[in-house]
């Protein structure tokens, strides 16, 4: 047995995962990063649009702060979200900014003077303030009061992760490229490592550290059409439910982005709406305002994607055979900003689809985009179920973005919660208690049970096809638990999925090289997906209400009353074919923005029987701290300063919000 | 609504084909495989890339086969390989721009792993660390609860111009130096240094730089066949940088 003793493991080398890394090193922590790619092919570099972040510098973002930031991204949430790790989030969020932009990523900056931008379907000069030029500039997102977005062009992923990588490297990072976690090695208490293949030789090796992290993005590829990358298979939230300890935290929470292009799925960036991009129907009618006369265009992207379907339902989607679709019009935005600020746009038009955007509209319909739901943990990252167990990013449920996340906001918890959480795990490696032995007698008998199951899909008779198998579940989850959800096409979906899952334990392989195997990895990653997408899809059927991105047609609305709580989804019985659900409510009266309306999407929800009573008691804190400033009346409403690691504490300045002191 | 006229969907022309895939087959880790050339026919389809190619012969004909895709979109650099001789991402690659026969095969220069799997991201984390490419400041701690230092807008878009780097070894495998020596750092790492020393915020100064690309292994290696400026599925400027970097440098070393 070959065996790998460190401080912390990182299963999983992106932004988040990377940012884990170095915060335990810079402590003085050995950290070992896990990852199935070289780090810089991460589905992180993905990410194109921007970062959100308050830092108010240009004009359209100007009065912006962390209490905006906080709003929106809860309004966003449909108040489905941790408000405390919200808060956290971001007061983080501008130093994570600054910090990249000390570190070397190339922001796209603020230009003093005149600006020639594009505002629904208008020429617009805004006057940047010189006092302002050359600082991170900011652009709009949907859902966002201010332009709070900060960006790359629009490869802001890409630059953040080289930036980040790089810095990993010269951090002294051990990143293991082309490995596996395979397991979690636990007692059921607490978690001591993983047991890893190798993706080249084959070699099953155990990782021994004393605290984990799962770090390994989201599970888009549970769906046919996805924006995520092919890596993208939900292995973290898999290895957390196959603890049977660790829960997922709303796995029903799966959000579609509005602009996918049909048919690869492949990602247009948000940002080309926030630049003025307009979204148009078969006879090239501008439809968004109908419907949202408010946002728009820019209104949260489950409503954007629930809209489109909409007018796709009423005959307004352009034929085609890969199914109707709509158009995405940034030709108004002309060719300089185009291929300037929107050169991946441009080129993804141009290899995937044959056409320049500058001239021609985009085809685009809603496509699986990301996973909300992750493994549980709390503020710290930690799951409260399995010490030493920590998540951070889109594989956990922190919970920032509750049943919708902005955009924007996944590639800033990337780096937000990798400091945040980086610190935490820290200091828990601090922690003398954290350093007992390693039991080495358990991690040789979970390696033999990994032994086990590969050389029984090797060596076993199975005649069953891992990618007949995925490709099946694919399909019911694109159309039994895609953007509209009925009861019974869920239930019909669940009991499809539980027979897949059944057949899973009979794959057989044509392929027997215990090396490098495509075959192999298919599947044992498939019988793991499946239990994920089971969770998904019964957590869909079992919540009777529309929430954020989770939209029943039989319960349209939103209901506080009863479900204004986290779904959390348990494995304990691995012959079992459905986990064990249990529920985290949300305590209204502990909430700073106690649930209302989000200012665009549906008007009618049922309110939970607290909100009132919290509505008057917020407002009685605000009359009664009249003239006092915004930080010591959210103090007051909700406390939140004390979580935050005290190197990550403190306010942030701004142009218009100098520090004080100092 | 100038644009919906001019919109159709994305079609072909061409009904669709039966295309020959002629792929290198060779398993590193069995010690009974031999490097050799094996055929899959596959039907084209509507919009097929490389990448969906690719996965039905693995899906539907031949599960053993190697091959490397993370975004499929152009954006990671996973999936470079010589297609028809040329080295070029795989996602990215239309079958529609492609003749009947096509014929694939692993980037050479690189750790094979399989079929068509190189270890690019080892050569290139070795690349990194020997051209140390990161931001050399001095003070290694900025305080984050202060506004960002300011840098000039068309610097800042200068910069991102060379950051777009992917990192997908098309430019190594397509040069003449990289052929005959194994220590060369390519067009991707003397892009990196170009990328650095336009940042205003890397303190290192060209005596520095020379130390790292001022031979044979960097900018005196090259022949100046510039392969690697015509084969960049990112279209970098490497021409002009690696031209700019070699007077700097070659400046630096006759006056030194």
């Amino acid at each position: 047995m070959k065996t790998v003793m460190t401080d912390v493991l990182v299963i999983g080398g992106g932004l988040a995962g990377l940012r884990i890394a170095i915060a335990a090193r810079k402590r003085g922590h050995e950290s070992v990063v896990l990852s199935l790619v070289p780090p810089k092919r991460s589905h992180s570099s993905a990410a194109q649009g921007g970062m959100q972040a308050s830092l108010g510098n240009v004009t359209k973002g100007m009065g912006d702060n962390e209490d905006l930031h906080f709003e929106d991204t809860v309004r966003g949430s449909d108040w489905g979200a941790d408000q405390v790790v919200a808060r956290m989030f971001v007061n983080t969020a501008p130093k994570a900014a600054r910090e990249l932009a000390a570190w070397g990523t190339p922001w796209s900056r603020v230009r003093g003077g005149d600006n020639d931008v594009i505002i629904n379907e208008q020429k617009v000069t805004l006057t940047e303030r010189m006092e302002a030029h050359g600082l991170i500039a900011q652009r709009d997102f949907g859902g966002t009061k201010k332009w709070r977005t900060c960006y790359v062009a629009d490869g802001t992923g890409h630059a953040m992760l080289y930036t980040t990588s790089d810095q990993a490297i010269c951090h002294g990072v051990d990143v293991h490229e082309r490995t596996e976690a395979l397991a979690l090695i636990h007692d059921g208490e607490r978690c001591y490592g993983a047991v890893v293949r190798n993706l080249i030789t084959g070699e099953l090796v155990t990782y021994l550290a004393k605290a984990t992290a799962i770090a390994g993005g989201g599970a888009g590829r549970l769906y046919s059409v996805t924006t995520s990358a092919v890596i993208c298979e939900g292995m973290g939230h898999g290895l957390a439910l196959e603890t049977g300890v660790a829960p997922l935290g709303n796995m029903e929470a799966v959000q579609f982005h509005p602009t996918g292009i049909v048919p690869a799925g492949i990602l247009v960036t948000e940002g080309c709406r926030g630049d003025g991009g307009l979204l148009r129907d078969v006879d090239g009618e501008r439809f968004m305002p109908h419907y949202e006369p408010e946002k728009k265009e820019l209104a949260s992207r489950d409503v954007v994607s629930r809209r489109m379907e909409e007018h796709i339902r009423r005959g307004k989607g352009v034929p085609s055979r890969f199914g109707p679709y709509l158009w995405l019009d940034i030709t108004l935005l002309g060719r300089l900003h185009i291929e300037q600020k929107l050169r991946e746009v441009k080129e993804i038009c141009q290899h995937f689809l044959g056409i320049d955007p500058i001239e021609k509209w985009i085809p685009v319909r809603p496509t699986q985009h990301y996973t909300m739901g992750g493994v549980r943990t709390d503020h710290t990252g930690q799951s409260p179920w399995l010490k030493g167990l920590f998540a951070a990013g889109e594989a956990a449920c922190w919970d920032l973005h509750g049943f919708n996340r902005l955009g924007g906001n996944s590639v800033s918890e990337t780096v937000v919660a990798g400091m945040i959480v980086g610190e935490f795990i820290a200091d828990f490696c601090d922690k003398p208690e954290n350093s007992a032995p390693f039991p080495l007698t358990l991690a040789r008998e979970f390696e033999r049970r990994e032994e086990a199951k590969l050389a029984a899909i090797l060596d076993g008779d199975g005649k069953e096809n891992a990618f007949k198998l995925r490709s099946e579940m694919q399909d019911v989850m694109t159309h039994q638990v895609g953007i509209f959800r009925r009861g019974d096409e869920l239930l019909a979906g669940v009991a499809h999925l539980q027979r897949l899952l059944e057949r899973s334990a009979r794959i057989g392989v044509r392929g027997k090289s215990r090396a490098a195997n495509p075959e192999l990895v298919a599947a044992y990653r498939v019988r793991r997906m499946l239990k994920v997408a089971i969770a998904t899809a019964y957590g869909a059927y079992l919540r009777t209400e529309s929430r954020g991105a989770h939209f029943r047609e039989d319960f349209p609305r939103r209901n506080d009353e009863e479900w204004l709580k986290r779904t959390l989804s348990f494995w304990p019985d691995e012959a079992a074919s459905l986990p064990h659900f249990e529920y985290e409510p949300l305590d209204v009266m502990k909430m700073e923005l106690p649930p209302g309306w989000r200012g665009y999407g549906a008007k009618d929800y049922i309110d939970h029987p607290d909100t009132p009573r919290r509505m008057q008691e917020i407002e009685a804190i605000r009359s009664q701290m009249e003239g006092r400033d915004r930080f010591a009346v959210q103090e007051t409403i909700m406390p939140y300063a004390d979580k935050l690691p005290a190197s990550l504490a403190g306010r942030n300045e701004r142009l218009d919000e100098p520090l004080e002191g100092v | 609504m100038r644009a919906i006229d001019n919109n159709t969907p994305q079609q072909s022309t061409r009904q669709h084909r039966h295309l020959r895939f002629s792929i290198l087959r060779y398993d590193p880790n069995d010690s009974a495989s031999v490097p050799c050339m094996q055929e899959y026919q596959i039907e084209e389809a509507e919009g097929m890339t490389l990448f969906i190619a690719l996965n039905e012969i693995r899906e539907h004909q031949d599960p053993t086969l190697q091959f490397d895709f993370v975004c499929r979109a152009g954006i990671c650099g996973s999936c470079a390989m010589m297609i028809n001789g040329r080295p070029h991402l795989a996602c990215r690659t239309l079958t529609r721009d492609l003749p009947d026969e096509v014929t694939l095969a692993p980037l050479p220069f690189f750790e094979l792993i399989g079929d068509l799997s190189v270890n690019t991201g080892k050569w290139m984390r070795g690349m990194n660390e020997r051209l140390q490419t990161w931001l050399h400041v001095q003070e290694r701690e900025v305080d984050l609860h202060r506004i960002e230092e300011r840098m000039d807008p068309d610097i800042a878009d200068q910069i991102y111009e060379l950051d777009r780097c992917i990192e997908c070894g098309c430019c190594v495998a397509a040069c003449g130096t990289a052929q005959m020596r194994k220590d060369f750092v390519g067009a991707v790492g003397m892009g990196k240094i170009a990328r650095f020393r336009l940042d205003p915020r890397d303190i290192r100064t060209d005596d520095d730089y020379y130390e790292l690309i001022g031979d044979d292994t960097g900018v005196f290696g090259c022949m100046s066949l510039l392969a690697c400026h015509d084969v960049c599925p990112k279209t970098l400027p490497l021409q002009s940088q690696i031209a700019f970097l070699r007077r700097k440098m070659a400046t630096l070393g006759l006056s030194g």
